[in-house]
């Protein structure tokens, strides 16, 4: 934000302000100018920066793998496909040592979630001023520029993993094998309701345990480029570049936590019979 | 009043968390090297599963940083 004096309470919340477009609540739809409309849009708003930043990152992703896929030749690799075969390889790697069943869509999953996790963290190495203030120039007001940091991009994905996790469970082990394991694994049957609660937490709290560590890690991670960007020009890269290096790694390692832990549900739900 | 119990809430929340994690990630990195001295050849396997380990035990400090620092500096601050 551009204005004069802010203080910094209000420069953190300014930063991290969705781009909400959402319906008002006297009926009308469009975006919000300020955290508080965003609010009383309740549920039904979209985060369009978020949404959007997706989006792109996805598209690209798709757009150089397949470009690599389609120029891929044995005689003369190119960098770029050296790369992109490493990167492969390398999950591959990972879908073998961790999932023991038969599903040819487990590995493209896998490398799915790991690139668009790791683009969608880059972003947080982009200097937190530079886009939001180009939106700030180009007339809009806020800009949230990491769609990890907003738990809706994290809790989409991780909504997603548990539908799949559900699908594959019912498809691999029949509706009754799944409702079995469900309630008559740990006691027996006598002890069925319990048994039900149990395994009831162990599966709701592979969603959400999977949206808020990426969530957690890539807000926190934020707050501090924010933090560090209040203090004066001239001393901020003494703390942002050792932070960003270090950053780097939880970028990498969310990503690959990510990616290894929907390999490990799938294979749990592809699992018959303990 | 209601903004010094805010920093303290701040802060309890960013060393609470921060001491289970040392603990844990300590226990982590002593087993890794014992089992990366018994076992060299090892060492590759090893050191993936640690990252991973380490990546989950290391997300509830970083979320407790993320929040407090929230606190801190937009509620209270």
């Amino acid at each position: 934000m551009a204005s004069g004096e802010l203080t910094s309470g209000a420069y953190i919340k300014h930063h991290l302000q969705n781009l909400t477009y959402g319906k008002f609540p006297d009926g009308h739809w469009g975006f919000a100018e300020s955290a508080l409309e965003a609010k009383e849009m309740g549920f039904m708003a979209f985060h369009v920066d978020t949404l959007g930043f997706s989006f792109i990152l996805g598209a690209l992703f798709l757009f150089f793998f397949a470009r690599a896929a389609k120029r891929a030749s044995i005689d003369a690799p190119s960098g770029f496909q050296n790369f992109v075969e490493s990167i492969i390889d390398f999950i591959d790697e990972n879908v073998r040592g961790s999932f023991s069943g038969k599903n040819p869509m487990v590995a493209p999953l896998a490398l799915t979630t790991f690139i668009w996790i790791v683009l969608m963290n880059t972003m947080d190495l982009v200097p937190v001023d530079w886009l939001p203030s180009l939106a700030v120039v180009l007339g809009i007001d806020f800009l949230k520029v990491v769609p990890t940091t907003d738990p809706n991009a994290t809790f989409g994905m991780s909504i997603g993993i548990f539908i799949l996790i559900l699908y594959y469970s019912i498809k691999e082990k029949g509706l009754g094998g799944f409702v079995g394991e469900l309630t008559l694994h740990p006691f027996g049957k006598w002890m069925l309701p319990f048994n039900f609660f149990l395994e009831g937490v162990n599966l709701l709290a592979k969603p959400v345990s999977l949206a808020l560590r990426l969530f957690g890690n890539m807000y926190a991670g934020e707050m501090i480029f924010i933090l560090i960007a209040l203090l004066p020009f001239w001393i901020q890269w003494s703390l942002s570049l050792p932070w960003a290096i270090f950053h780097i790694l939880i970028v990498l390692l969310q990503a690959f936590i990510f990616m290894t832990l929907v390999i490990v549900y799938m294979d749990m739900a592809h699992q018959k019979e303990h | 009043m209601e903004q010094s119990i805010l920093f303290l809430a701040g802060s309890i929340l960013m060393g609470l968390g921060a001491l289970g994690a040392a603990v844990g990630i300590g226990i982590l990195g002593a087993r890794f090297i014992e089992g990366a001295a018994r076992q060299p050849e090892l060492i590759p396997m090893l050191r993936t599963q640690m990252f991973i380990v380490m990546g989950l035990v290391d997300a509830v400090p970083m979320i407790a940083v993320g929040i407090s620092m929230y606190i801190l500096f937009a509620v209270a601050g």
